[in-house]
Order: C-alpha cells, then sequence, then structure tokens
C-alpha cells in the first residue's frame, strides 16, 4: 500500500526559460539544461580587450575551428557546479580515508629506501604535469564561449589542481611534512634528462593561442596516453617493485581519467563531425602533437614498464581517434 | 626516508600543495607564456611575497561546497514543492529579482570567465589558484541563481529571456558595459576593479540589498541562495585586499596607476549602485534600511576605515567621493522617476509608491524627499489615476562611460543636471558627471567604441523603427506583459487572484505607451 500526500498544483504560465524553451520546447527543464545553455554574454560588445585588440569579448574565432553552435558539445555527465562538487566531494572522501590509512599505518614510510626514491623520481613529478594541465584548462575555460564547453573545462582545471595535490601529499607522506621529499622531486622535473622531453611539451602547450589545440593536446593526446602509462600499467609496475600499497593513493586519479573519457570523447565527436574542415585541422594538430606526445613520454616508459606498454597504448589511443575519424600513429603496433 | 627536519608549518605547507607545483621555465621565455602582465605598468618584483588570502585545497573545496550544495537544493526543492512563491509579501516584490536576473547574475557569469582568465594570465601561481577558485563561485553563483530564479519565472512574467535581454536592453547596457571594461582591461585592473573595488569595497551595497530585501520580503529561495553564498562571498573579500597590498607593496611606480583605478572603478561601481538604490527604497514592499543609511553605513563608515588603513601606501579615498556622499540622498528617488517613464521598454513593472511608503520616504530622506520628489509622484499618482499613466516617448541623452541616462544632478543644486560635454576628434561626447567624463579623457579611445543602445536604435540596429517594434522584436520583452505599469498588470491580477482578492474593477492603466 502507498501513502500520497495530496498537494496543491498551482498552474505556471510557463515552464522553463525562453533560451531553453527555444532549444528544448516548453517543457520542465532539467538542473543542468538551465544551469548550462546560453548563460553566456554572445553580442554588442562595448570594448574591444587591451590584450587582444584584433578580437572582441566571448570570440568565437579564439579557435580556428567553426560550430554552427558550440552549445552542440554537451557534457554526458550532465554536471553543472552543484553536481560536480558533490560527485567530487564522494570521490575525495574515499582518498582522504585511503591517506588517513596508509598515514596511521607507515604503510609508505615502511618501504626500502630504493622504493621511495622510485616514486619521488617516477611518480611525484606528474604534478608538475598537472599544473600545466590546470593552467591550460583555466585558459579554456576563459576562452571558449559556450557555457556546456567552459565549464567542463573549469571543472577539468580543479580537477589537476586536485590530483597534483593528491601526489604532493604522496611525498610529504614520505618525507614526515618535512618538504625535504618533494624538494628532491623537483629537482628530477627540473635536470634529471628523463623528464626533460615531457617538461619541453608541458612548457610548449602553455603558449599554444588556439584553445582548442590546447584541449586536443591536453586533455586528449597527453592525458590520453599519460593516464593509462602512469596510473595503470606504471602502478602495476610499482607493484611489482614492492610499492603496491600506492596504489591505494592513486586511485582517484584512475576514477577520475575513466570518467574525464566520457566529456572528452563527446565533444571530439561532436566538433570533428560538424564539418570537414573541423576534421582537417584537428587531424593536422594530431599530425603534429601526437608523436611529440609520445616521444616524451618514452623516457618514462623506458625506465618503467617498457616502451611495448607505451606503444600498445598508443595503439589504443589510436583506436579511440578513430571511432571518431581521426588518425594517428600507433595502429600497427 | 624519515626526515630531521622541521615539519612544516600551515602557511608553508599550503605553499608546497599549490605554488611549489609551478616552476621557472627552460625551453619557453617566461614572458611568451605570461604575455599579458607588463603592458599595464604594474611592476611585480617577487610573486613568493603573495599572501593567500585563503587556504584550501582541492578536496576540502569540494567537500565544504558540496555541502552547501546540498542544503541549497533540498530548500529549492522545497519551496517549489510548497510554491513559496506565494509567500512573499507582494508581487510587486518579484520585480527586484526581475532586475536581478537580468542585471546581476549575467555578471555573475561574466565574473566566471574574467576569472578564468586571470586564473591563467598571472605568473604567480598562489594568485592563480585563489582567481581560479573565485572563477569556479562565480560560476555557481550564475548556475544557482538561475535555480533559484526558476520557480519564479514559472508563475511571473519579465524573468524568462535574462541573458538575452542583458545583451541587448538599454538599461541593462549599465551592468553590461561595467563588466565589459573590467574584462577588456589588463589583469591587474581586472583586479583591482573586481576584486578590490567591486567585491571588497562595494560588495555590502549590492549583496546585502537584494538578500536582505528578500528576506524582509518572505522569498524563501533567495534568502537561502543568500545564505550559502556568505562563505564564498568573504573568501573574494579577502582576495580583494590582498590584491591591493601586494600590488602596492610591490613597486612604488604601482602606486599612481592603483589610484588611477580606484577613482575609476569607484565611480564606475557607485554609478551601476543606482539601480540598487532605487531597488531598496522602491521596489521592496518591506523596506530593510533607506540607501542613504546603507550608503552611510556600508560607505561612508566602512570604506571609510579601509582608506584611512591604505593612506600608509599612499592612497587616498576616491576622487568624487564627497559626490557620491552627497548624491545618496537623492539617486534612488531619480532613478526610479527614470524607470517609472520609461517602463514601456523594461523586463519589470514600476508603480507609484503608496501613500505609507510615502511618508516613509519623507522621514528617511527629511532634507529631500518632500522638497524635490514628493510632488512629482503624487502629481502623477493622480495623473495615473485620471487614466494618463505617464509614459516618456523620447528616449533619454545617455552617458558615454556609465551609459545611465544623464539625470543626475548637481552636488549644490538637485534643480541642475549635471550635464558634461567635450570633443574628441571632431566628435562630441556627452556625460552624467564629471566623475564619467574623467573616466573618459583617461581612456578615449576606449569608451568611443562603446555600444550604446540609444544611439543604436537611432541608428537602425535594434531589429525596428520604433520603439515598440525593438521592445517587442529585439529585446523580447512581451508588451503589456512583461513591460509598463504594475497595476493592472497579468502579475498584479495573478496576485490578486492567489491571494484571493478581487481585482480592481478596471485597470488604472489605459495609456499605451507608443
Amino acid at each position: 500500500m502507498s501513502v500520497e500526500i495530496k498537494t496543491t498544483s498551482v498552474e505556471p504560465i510557463r515552464n522553463t526559460y525562453s533560451a531553453i524553451a527555444r532549444r528544448f520546447g516548453d517543457k520542465p527543464a532539467t538542473r543542468y539544461q538551465e544551469a548550462s545553455f546560453d548563460l553566456a554574454a554572445t553580442t554588442n560588445f562595448h570594448y574591444r580587450p587591451l590584450w587582444d585588440p584584433k578580437r572582441t569579448l566571448n570570440d568565437p574565432t579564439r579557435t580556428a575551428l567553426r560550430m554552427e553552435d558550440w552549445y552542440s558539445v554537451t557534457d554526458p555527465r550532465q554536471f553543472f557546479y552543484g553536481a560536480y562538487v558533490g560527485n567530487r566531494a564522494k570521490m575525495q572522501e574515499a582518498a582522504e580515508s585511503s591517506f588517513a590509512f596508509c598515514d596511521k599505518r607507515n604503510l609508505l614510510t615502511r618501504l626500502p629506501e630504493e622504493t621511495q626514491k622510485q616514486l619521488l623520481r617516477l611518480l611525484v613529478p606528474f604534478r608538475h604535469v598537472a599544473l600545466g594541465a590546470n593552467m591550460n584548462n583555466s585558459k579554456i575555460a576563459g576562452d571558449s564561449t559556450a557555457t556546456t564547453v567552459s565549464q567542463m573545462h573549469m571543472f577539468a582545471a580543479t580537477d589537476h589542481l586536485g590530483m597534483g595535490q593528491y601526489l604532493t601529499r604522496i611525498a610529504l607522506l614520505l618525507d614526515g611534512s618535512t618538504g625535504t621529499a618533494l624538494d628532491e622531486s623537483k629537482t628530477y622535473w627540473m635536470d634529471d634528462e628523463l623528464w626533460q622531453p615531457l617538461r619541453k611539451l608541458v612548457e610548449g602547450t602553455l603558449v599554444i593561442d588556439d584553445w582548442f589545440e590546447i584541449t586536443l593536446v591536453q586533455n586528449v593526446l597527453l592525458d590520453g596516453l599519460m593516464y593509462p602509462l602512469v596510473y595503470d600499467r606504471m602502478d602495476a609496475w610499482f607493484g611489482e617493485q614492492g610499492a603496491e600499497t600506492v596504489s591505494m593513493l592513486t586511485e582517484f586519479h584512475r576514477d577520475w581519467y575513466k570518467e574525464s573519457l566520457r566529456w572528452t570523447n563527446a565533444m571530439i565527436k561532436t566538433v570533428v563531425a560538424e564539418s570537414d574542415s573541423n576534421r582537417e585541422q584537428v587531424q593536422s594538430w594530431i599530425d603534429q602533437w601526437e608523436p611529440m606526445v609520445y616521444e616524451a613520454l618514452k623516457p618514462i616508459a623506458q625506465a618503467t614498464t617498457g616502451l611495448d606498454v607505451l606503444d600498445e597504448l598508443r595503439a589504443e589511443l589510436s583506436v579511440r581517434l578513430k571511432k571518431v575519424g581521426l588518425q594517428s600513429t600507433g595502429v600497427q603496433a | 626516508m624519515a626526515s630531521k627536519n622541521k615539519k612544516l608549518n600551515l602557511k608553508d605547507k599550503y605553499q608546497y600543495l599549490t605554488r611549489d607545483m609551478a616552476w621557472e621555465p627552460t625551453y619557453e621565455k617566461h614572458e611568451d607564456i605570461y604575455p599579458d602582465e607588463s603592458f599595464e605598468g604594474i611592476k611585480i618584483i617577487n610573486w613568493d611575497q603573495w599572501e593567500d588570502p585563503f587556504r584550501l585545497t582541492m578536496d576540502t573545496y569540494w567537500k565544504y561546497q558540496a555541502e552547501k550544495e546540498k542544503k541549497l537544493y533540498a530548500i529549492f526543492d522545497a519551496f517549489a514543492q510548497n510554491n513559496g512563491q506565494q509567500n512573499i509579501t507582494d508581487a510587486r516584490y518579484v520585480n527586484a529579482l526581475k532586475l536581478f536576473l537580468s542585471g546581476i547574475s549575467p555578471v555573475e557569469y561574466a565574473a566566471y570567465q574574467g576569472y578564468a582568465r586571470v586564473g591563467r594570465q598571472f605568473s604567480g601561481a598562489g594568485a592563480r589558484v585563489a582567481c581560479q577558485m573565485q572563477a569556479i563561485d562565480e560560476l555557481r553563483h550564475a548556475q544557482t541563481q538561475q535555480h533559484a530564479m526558476s520557480h519564479y519565472n514559472k508563475h511571473f512574467n519579465g524573468l524568462h529571456d535574462a541573458s538575452y535581454q542583458h545583451d541587448r536592453v538599454w538599461f541593462l547596457s549599465v551592468p553590461k558595459s561595467f563588466f565589459d571594461d573590467a574584462r577588456s582591461a589588463g589583469p591587474f585592473e581586472f583586479l583591482t576593479a573586481i576584486s578590490f573595488s567591486f567585491e571588497y569595497v562595494l560588495t555590502n551595497l549590492l549583496f546585502v540589498p537584494f538578500m536582505s530585501g528578500a528576506a524582509y520580503n518572505g522569498d524563501m529561495a533567495t534568502v537561502t541562495f543568500g545564505f550559502s553564498a556568505q562563505s564564498d562571498e568573504a573568501r573574494h573579500m579577502t582576495l580583494g585586499l590582498e590584491v591591493i597590498k601586494f600590488i602596492l607593496e610591490q613597486h612604488e611606480d604601482n602606486v599612481p596607476i592603483i589610484q588611477k583605478w580606484i577613482d575609476k572603478w569607484f565611480w564606475r561601481g557607485f554609478r551601476l549602485l543606482s539601480l540598487v538604490g532605487m531597488m531598496m527604497d522602491y521596489m521592496l514592499p518591506n523596506k530593510v534600511m533607506s540607501w542613504a543609511e546603507a550608503w552611510e553605513m556600508y560607505y561612508e563608515q566602512s570604506g571609510g576605515a579601509l582608506f584611512k588603513d591604505l593612506e600608509r601606501y599612499g592612497i587616498r579615498p576616491p576622487k568624487y567621493q564627497d559626490v557620491a556622499n552627497a548624491a545618496k540622498n537623492h539617486s534612488s528617488h531619480q532613478t526610479w522617476a527614470t524607470f517609472y517613464q520609461y517602463s514601456q521598454a523594461t523586463n519589470f513593472h514600476t508603480w507609484m509608491p503608496q501613500e505609507e511608503e510615502m511618508a516613509w520616504l519623507s522621514e528617511k530622506y527629511p532634507e529631500t524627499f518632500d522638497k524635490y520628489y514628493r510632488d512629482r509622484f503624487e502629481h502623477w499618482d493622480k495623473e495615473q489615476k485620471e487614466g494618463n499613466r505617464f509614459y516618456n516617448n523620447t528616449l533619454p541623452q545617455l552617458c558615454q562611460v556609465c551609459q545611465i541616462p544623464t539625470i543626475m544632478t548637481e552636488k549644490d543644486d538637485p534643480t541642475v543636471f549635471s550635464h558634461r560635454q567635450i570633443k574628441h576628434e571632431g566628435e562630441r561626447y556627452h556625460f552624467c558627471s564629471d566623475g564619467c567624463c574623467d573616466i573618459f579623457k583617461n581612456e578615449p579611445e576606449k569608451y568611443i567604441q562603446a555600444w550604446m543602445p540609444v544611439h543604436q536604435i537611432y541608428q537602425g540596429n535594434c531589429g525596428g523603427a520604433d520603439v515598440a517594434t525593438v521592445v517587442e522584436k529585439y529585446y523580447h520583452i512581451v508588451p503589456g506583459v512583461d513591460n509598463m505599469e504594475y497595476i493592472g498588470s497579468p502579475d498584479h491580477q495573478r496576485w490578486l487572484d492567489i491571494k484571493g482578492l478581487k481585482p480592481l474593477s478596471a485597470s488604472r492603466d489605459k495609456t499605451a505607451a507608443a
């Protein structure tokens, strides 16, 4: 038997905002829709930016790609602010208990000195890559015009900051919160040959102007090879070195990457399907950047999992791109 | 690997968790990565001296913000389910929300975009993180405001196309051009304008009137947003103060540049607040406090103490502060009178204050209301009751800088407009005041670009040759529904139905605007 409370209902004069009704019809809209469509200013801007006088504020020509409507790029996760922080609050809770557990049981400081060094040399420096990703995504959030596109990049920017902070905390667990391990780890990033191709690549992404080129290189090509390499394959390799406990501390990164594939795939698919010229432009960026991304990760793979693992992942990335009509090196592997 | 070094204190630990992730580049040039940091003339000697205005790591940010969001949306849901829009004092109140959603929410979004950009432009990683957190907070505000207003939009008119109207409607170019000005400026000016002048000096004059107004008028949805955003705003204020102190301490050459920006953005902010002043004094059926009292408390007293504190950096209070202080007794009346006669072209209604409201205004404005404004309002009220509700069918002259009609008066004589004009490169430009005229003179090449709504109508760029067509077709303001007089409007009728009161026998509003 069910119990139903009677409530008074009042007839509304409309069901949603006009901009939402123009897109989806006059019917009750979702929270995602009312928060994400047509919020940004589109016209009648008053002054040209002093930092870019050739273009206007909210100018769709900040990328070479053209879309009839950038709002056709949507988020399959339906993240608006509230849904985003709600989801991440749950993820951080799990991470928190893992960090607390490792700390309490001294699971990291108990590792052999040599293994600890490996973590500082081969894992913790990825926090610098995370900072570059944070900067790149913040730029895209400021440059892209449609809210559906911009907000996904803002969320990615804060995610990368958070993930860099988790890597930082691994070193803080190792050095007893003194910062000495972080200093050591950063010297590898700055000086160790192993890291220089990747550091050069990251610095190179920070001077790209076209925001879609940045999201492609950062969120699809670099993350697309790096996350499976570091948090899946190198994670297993660390296990073989006796450092399996560190796996508990990078669960956030694995969950995050799996989820990020959903919006990056949807975005690429929509943009490439729009026109041949978009597809050709994206393809030329892939031709330029994909080999550089591969080269940048090569020394790290060679020092850990072996190069064949990276080749395998490169082939997987290639399959992923092929699904949306793009090509990259790696199919033969 | 246990180290004998000392454990990090909170401050150093936070720096390891933020700015230590950054590094000095060697493969690209610093100035290619951060190309926008020098053109404004601001000199930063050492970003390491940046004091973090707050120390939130992402995990704590997600955690605290998620808790706030959960509570907020539970209340939004309950508000909608119980038709909380029926519990407000009077449907006239909703006009304040129409002004809020079309004037303020879009600038929350513009702030999001602006902070995302400066969250990339600065080479100090500590400052970048602080700006990015403000960016995502502003996205939160823009989005939760859509959700807070969503239910009102279903039951009242004028809220249905806010962002679209923000780009087009004449009076909305006041907030739009304010934020366009800040966003088209360099990163240091943006922060001085928005974080310091707006979010720190003037925030209580924007945020408090709307949120307390909601509390005094039975609007649970809006006041809940206000409560929820309070701790965000506290962070934003801290950033504003830290920014200004940091820039001033970095180099003495920064002082005159900052002073010029403080002068400019105080004045622009003060002009923008004219809209809030009239909202407070006229649109809230239950009054919170008068605009004059708010200005005294939040600007003259708090602002006075702040600028006293900044004296040691060589900063003086904003120029024309005396004019602004004197205007507190006039500006809300002048602004409401303007909107009253032009509400054929607004997305909200206007009306003449009732007897007891006029008595309240006389009490709150003993020197000015009865002397300058009561007669005019009583005259209009009489005309309206006789079926001649006044609409002004001639479009007003706009100020080239703030874009408000040039309705403001001389400091020493409230019967004379403080109109100013100058010639620049053979063209004539008009201003509402010396404050706006000075801003123009400092950057004429910027302000000659302004998209002035009245001029654009006359140039034929707004989809129609007459105001009625522009309003309906270009503004998406539904004639006779969203605009004009409140008495007799569909909102009014609906409210009387809800309250079980009989509609007035005939609409008092017979006069249609041209």
